[in-house]
């Protein structure tokens, strides 16, 4: 079996929210190996964005544990925190968050500008991945000269530069029409196929069902996990 | 690497405040007056201070001057004529010149009223009748010729060294040297001119006069042609004066014993002189008061300087502080993307720097521009020294530095969810 890259142990967590506690999370555990394909899914309230929140090292559990890569999050500061953001994990968001100040190769080197030590080849791998991401002829444009599906190809480069293990992905496809739709989802199966572990939060039954697994979250809880057939 | 950071930051910085750039030109005014008035403040007091002390300078600094005053009208005035005795003696002059340890020359002037004439022009300067010692007590260079000397004293000789504006005015196509000039009723023959000086404040053309700058003869010559009386007529009446010596300058060996010389005049006209008809100029001492004079006025420039600058770098806060708010999820977006807290202080300390800098450019080039002006069409004299600009900048930096800090830190203390989540 592969080795776990992510796993969550007894994971709870309370926002206070004026006198009122609310739990989001109310106790999750799961291992996510290595080059597998989640999808997260769950109503509006389910707690799959303050999952994916905790995930992606922007937020941390109240109680219980997270390891990424064999590494406690609890024992990591903020700086540490942030360089694991940057080098284990590519996020992928709905809105892309694209800087707008910045053009198509410079958006996707942000990353690599906050490692301590970039890979020094990062350039390269920027023009690379733009190329791969059919943007070549379109590096030097600004986010807003983009069609939506080309800006989130912009945002999938820029989630690969410092070649994460993890690829989070938030509603990654809601913004976009069914065409570009299923064009963003192949290239999650290619990168899938590349080895990436990907969790993509959705609550589109159509894009859930690409993934190998899909985790039912309700009110805070694993209410389930189904196990696709690979297709 | 960590220029190559810095160099980047400056980058994005410039690039971020680009996508706003009437907000971040109105942010750097304030900055960018503050630093030119600064520069241009400085000049400008440096400027008139340095004239200040150039004008005591010529009066010469280890000097002590002794003047005639006229002591208060306290004759019946409705007389039409009246004869009026005061001032400086030549036993004054004698005392100084025969008592005075200190004294490296002593030199006797009378001035005199009379018109001068060159062909058909007539003017009305000062006219000095001293020796040939006052050159060296007043450093006054010559331009052309030669100055009086003690020979002309012993002679009696009708010769006179004219002042550079005087020379100008009567004739202003020729050298004057050698030429005839009528003072009164007597002939004199040029032999010197003087080079132009800075005006003394005090030092006006009598009303009527058209020129500033003086003639000096011999002083014997004077006396034997115009005698001790001065008559000065004026409207409805004529006044006689009888003065002996209107100054006597004495040149003091060493600036230590410039103060006991000065008491020592002012002891010794005291006890010979029943009216205060005399004044003891010091120039030392208005150096020194015109230094304590410069330095208030620095101070007083300083604290203006100091809170336009302070208005500029809270006006640039505030925008940052905006700005904050308005990149928030910038913010959150990059936390998620790997930024640590200092990157993010970083990238608004380079924004805020980057305006105070931009200011403080432009203020030293208006700083700069602005006695310039002042020169060509005030026609004060202005002096931009070097470390003015090289202030005003650094003053610039701190106040993005000092300024940025706050906003900077509540941008990198944002809660990275919460940052994201914002619209």
């Amino acid at each position: 079996m592969a080795e776990i890259v992510a796993a969550l142990e007894g994971v709870r967590r309370v926002y206070q929210m004026g006198s009122t506690e609310v739990q989001a999370l109310a106790g999750i555990d799961v291992e996510f190996r290595q080059g597998e394909y989640w999808s997260i899914m769950g109503s509006s309230g389910s707690g799959k964005s303050t999952l994916l929140n905790l995930l992606g090292c922007i937020d941390r559990p109240t109680s219980g544990r997270y390891i990424v890569n064999g590494r406690d999050t609890d024992e990591l500061n903020d700086d540490e925190l942030s360089t694991l953001r940057g080098r284990e994990i590519g996020f992928i968001f709905q809105s892309f968050n694209l800087l707008p100040q910045l053009n198509v190769l410079e958006n996707i080197l942000i990353p690599v500008f906050y490692q301590d030590n970039p890979r020094p080849d990062a350039e390269e791998r920027a023009v690379m991945l733009a190329e791969r991401m059919g943007l070549g002829d379109r590096t030097d444009h600004r986010p807003l000269e983009l069609s939506g599906g080309q800006q989130q190809r912009v945002a999938i480069a820029r989630a690969l530069i410092n070649d994460p293990p993890i690829l989070l992905a938030d509603e990654a496809t809601g913004n976009l029409d069914t065409q570009t739709t299923v064009e963003i989802l192949s290239l999650f199966d290619e990168l899938h196929a590349e080895g990436k572990t990907i969790l993509l939060v959705t609550h589109e039954e159509e894009v859930g069902k690409r993934a190998e697994r899909v985790m039912h979250l309700r009110d805070g809880l694993i209410e389930g996990i189904t196990e696709n057939q690979p297709c | 690497m960590l220029s190559n950071t810095l160099a980047r930051s400056i980058r994005l910085g410039v690039k971020s405040l680009l996508l706003h750039k009437l907000r971040s030109t109105l942010t750097t005014l304030g900055v960018l007056f503050g630093v030119a008035s600064v520069i241009a403040m400085l000049a400008i007091g440096e400027g008139a201070s340095a004239d200040a002390q150039e004008q005591i300078r010529q009066l010469g600094s280890q000097n002590v001057i002794l003047r005639s005053v006229k002591p208060p009208d306290n004759a019946n005035s409705n007389q039409q004529t009246r004869v009026i005795s005061y001032g400086l003696t030549m036993n004054d002059y004698q005392r100084v010149a025969q008592t005075y340890p200190w004294a490296t020359s002593v030199v006797p002037v009378r001035q005199l009223i009379q018109e001068v004439r060159y062909e058909d022009q007539v003017l009305n300067p000062r006219i000095l009748a001293t020796t040939a010692d006052y050159r060296d007590a007043t450093g006054r260079p010559l331009m052309e010729g030669r100055f009086l000397s003690p020979a002309d004293e012993e002679n009696v000789s009708n010769v006179c060294v004219l002042g550079y504006e005087v020379a100008r005015a009567l004739m202003p196509l020729k050298s004057p040297l050698g030429e005839r000039v009528k003072i009164g009723s007597e002939y004199f023959i040029v032999v010197g001119t003087l080079q132009p000086r800075v005006p003394l404040g005090d030092d006006q053309p009598d009303p009527g006069s058209q020129v500033t700058g003086e003639v000096l003869i011999p002083l014997t010559t004077g006396t034997k042609w115009y005698g001790g009386m001065q008559v000065k007529i004026r409207a409805g009446s004529r006044e006689i004066e009888e003065v002996d010596l209107h100054e006597i300058i004495a040149q003091i060996d060493t600036p230590e014993n410039v103060p006991i010389a000065a008491a020592a005049s002012r002891v010794m006209l005291d006890a010979h002189h029943q009216e205060r008809d005399y004044e003891v100029v010091v120039p030392l001492e208005l150096l020194a008061r015109a230094e304590e004079t410069k330095r208030i006025f620095n101070i007083v420039l300083g604290s203006i300087a100091g809170i336009s600058l302070l208005v500029g770098g809270i006006g640039i806060m505030n925008v940052m502080l905006a700005t904050v708010t308005e990149r928030t999820r910038e913010i959150g977006i990059r936390r998620a993307l790997g930024a640590k807290q200092r990157h993010i202080v970083l990238q608004f300390l380079v924004e805020t720097v980057v305006l105070s800098v931009g200011g403080g450019l432009a203020g030293i080039i208006l700083g700069l521009a602005i006695p310039w002006a002042v020169e060509t069409y005030a026609d004060m004299s202005t002096i931009v020294t070097p470390t003015a600009p090289l202030l005003a900048f650094g003053i610039s930096v701190t106040i993005g530095l000092l300024f940025g800090i706050y906003p900077a830190w509540r941008a990198a203390t944002l809660d990275p969810v919460e940052a994201l989540r914002h619209e």
